[in-house]
């Protein structure tokens, strides 16, 4: 699925906070390098505009049901909706992007 | 296959110490698979849309929980959890109190087609974390995955996650459960990605065929490692207590051979079979043209089962009880007192309403819920209708041993008017102790209707056809007049006259 950036659509969006959450199972080598390339990624495309929570599952198992993760590490952006999910280590920064809808694919 | 049968058998019996296994409860699947799946392992269930294999994974767990005291888990990726506990209510499955218990849990996870952006690399972490969780909560012993077709649909990258699977599938296994995992069939291959390979230990292939209009299910144990297993293909059903697979011959020769004696409600009909009647248990064919009173030997059978204080159960697919008592009543039965009393019961229904293999599977259930002494299907010709002709002497058979097995005696009534009909009925004659042929006879300008036994297992019978005579007070059959031919009618009456001895039956018209 291919989408154009929210702020094409939308004006106000450039003042939108992006609430993510990331979820990992431990300490993981895939779950630390994920943390690592979405805080690499946030800054340089969102600046301050963003909030990263990170749920480690082995600590709190059942909150896997909440977001139907079943892949890890998963990155869901909680806002602005709808939800969006991106899995693996965040390691391809473009597919990230898009998966947050934040790059238009022809750029 | 009996052969094979006996050695499944011998196995469970003699060595239980090969490989333990798991009851799943349904009826007639431990029977193929020599004693259940193998415990604490995986077994695949793979088969197209519709054949089953969700209702024989939730059927695995609640027999489970119920029979066996083993606590499941059901993970859902299609149906959510409303959806599955109301689609097996029907069943008499109560899942929500099981889940109530803390003996079940229902875990639904929605997957859409490529839900996810991939970056990367990843694993099924979360699955295993969210299904240990589960586990745990339950305690759970039996685990079933419904179905991983839709993980395929929803990840794009196929290679890490049929990797996944083959980690799932290990871990599994190191937890110890026993668990039922379902997929769809492929084209060619038995599942469209080759998950068979990882699951070495038992694979069950279902399938839901449709020939000359009608739907059978059926069943295949494909593989089974270290165990012998019945490698055909068995129908089965769903009925509304469940799945039930009967293997064709399982039930069969395994049945008491009962000595004891039952009157089949006319004095010179038992007299025809021995002077006593038939055996208690066997099987009845009553076949003959329209109008030749087969129905009336049925009823009186029942008619004399119930004066006797047992019941007796009458499946009826051409006319209704009140029909039937009405009718009976002309001949001097009051089968209605019988169904006051609760000793007779009729089920009425139209053949085409329902399959072959539904109408016999609600019949069974019948069976085992009421337990008659006596069971009439009348006509079983309307039920060849309802199935592929094929199918027909299977399922039959199968209905025959089932009856035996519970220890009921069966009346079957055929109507013989096509050739169809006729071969159908030599499938099954091979499986039916006693034959009764009606026939109606056209002489004097009479048409007069007469009974012979045609076959009659382990017991002396009347070589001869009698006069059979519908008057006020049932079924009469003329005497033995030790005559070189049969006389009915009004040259029987003739005969007697010239006798001068009087048929206690004559004239009784």
């Amino acid at each position: 699925m291919r989408f154009l950036p929210a702020e094409a659509a939308d004006p106000n969006a450039q003042a939108e906070i992006y609430r993510l959450r990331l979820y990992v199972a431990g300490q993981s080598p895939k779950s630390l390098k994920a943390l690592a390339n979405l805080k690499r990624i946030c800054e340089e495309h969102l600046e301050s505009r963003y909030e990263i929570e990170v749920v480690d599952l082995v600590e709190q198992p059942r909150l896997a049901a909440g977001d139907e993760i079943i892949a890890i590490p998963t990155l869901v952006r909680r806002l602005p909706e709808p939800m969006r999910k991106v899995i693996g280590d965040l390691s391809d920064s473009e597919r990230v992007l898009v998966g947050l809808q934040l790059l238009p694919l022809d750029q | 296959m009996l052969e094979q049968r006996l050695q499944i058998e011998a196995e469970a019996a003699n060595s239980p110490h090969l490989l333990p296994k798991a009851p799943t409860g349904i009826k007639g699947l431990d029977d193929v698979t020599g004693g259940g799946l193998p415990r604490g392992r995986p077994t695949l269930v793979c088969g197209p849309a519709g054949c089953g294999k969700t209702l024989l994974g939730i059927e695995f767990l609640v027999r489970g929980i119920t029979d066996y005291g083993e606590p499941g888990v059901f993970l859902a990726f299609e149906e959510t959890r409303e959806d599955l506990i109301a689609n097996v209510a029907s069943l008499g499955f109560d899942l929500a109190q099981l889940e109530a218990d803390g003996k079940l849990a229902i875990e639904h996870i929605s997957l859409y087609p490529n839900e996810f952006e991939q970056s990367g690399e990843w694993d099924l972490e979360g699955l295993f974390v969210w299904l240990g969780a589960a586990i745990d909560a339950v305690k759970a012993d039996r685990v079933v995955i419904d179905t991983i077709e839709n993980l395929f649909a929803a990840f794009s990258d196929k290679s890490t996650l049929r990797a996944e699977l083959r980690r799932l599938f290990r871990w599994l296994k190191d937890r110890g459960v026993t668990a039922v995992i379902t997929c769809e069939r492929g084209d060619g291959s038995l599942t469209p990605h080759g998950i068979e390979e990882y699951v070495s230990d038992c694979v069950i292939v279902l399938d839901h065929r449709v020939s000359e209009e009608t739907s059978t299910r059926r069943l295949r144990v494909l593989k089974y490692r270290g165990s012998l297993h019945g490698t055909n293909e068995y129908p089965f059903l769903i009925g509304k207590n469940g799945v039930s697979v009967v293997p064709i011959t399982a039930l069969g020769l395994e049945h008491d051979a009962s000595g004891e004696r039952l009157s089949m409600g006319v004095d010179r009909l038992d007299e025809m079979l021995g002077g006593r009647g038939v055996l208690r248990g066997s099987s009845i064919l009553v076949s003959g043209t329209a109008g030749t009173g087969k129905s009336t030997v049925a009823a009186e059978l029942c008619n004399a089962a119930c004066g006797r204080g047992e019941r007796a159960l009458y499946f009826a697919f051409e006319e209704s009880e009140a029909q039937i008592v009405r009718n009976m009543s002309s001949v001097g039965m009051d089968l209605r007192q019988w169904v006051e009393q609760g000793l007779l019961q009729f089920r009425c229904v139209r053949p085409s309403l329902l399959g072959l293999e539904a109408h016999l599977s609600s019949m069974q259930d019948l069976v085992m819920e009421y337990e008659p002494a006596v069971v009439v299907v009348d006509p079983i010709s309307d039920l060849l209708t309802a199935g592929a002709s094929r199918d027909v002497s299977a399922m039959l058979t199968r209905q025959v041993d089932f009856l035996k097995v519970k220890g009921a005696t069966a009346l079957f009534t055929s109507l013989d008017q096509d050739l169809q009909l006729e071969q159908a009925n030599h499938q099954i004659a091979a499986l039916i102790d006693v034959w009764l042929l009606m026939t109606t006879e056209v002489s004097n300008g009479e048409r007069n209707r007469s009974l012979s036994v045609l076959k009659a297992r382990g017991m002396a019978h009347s070589n001869q056809i009698r006069e059979f005579l519908l008057t006020e007070r049932g079924i009469e059959l003329t005497a033995d007049h030790g005559l070189g031919e049969v006389l009915t009618g009004s040259a029987r009456l003739a005969e007697e006259a010239r006798l001068g001895h009087d048929s206690s039956n004559g004239g009784a018209r």
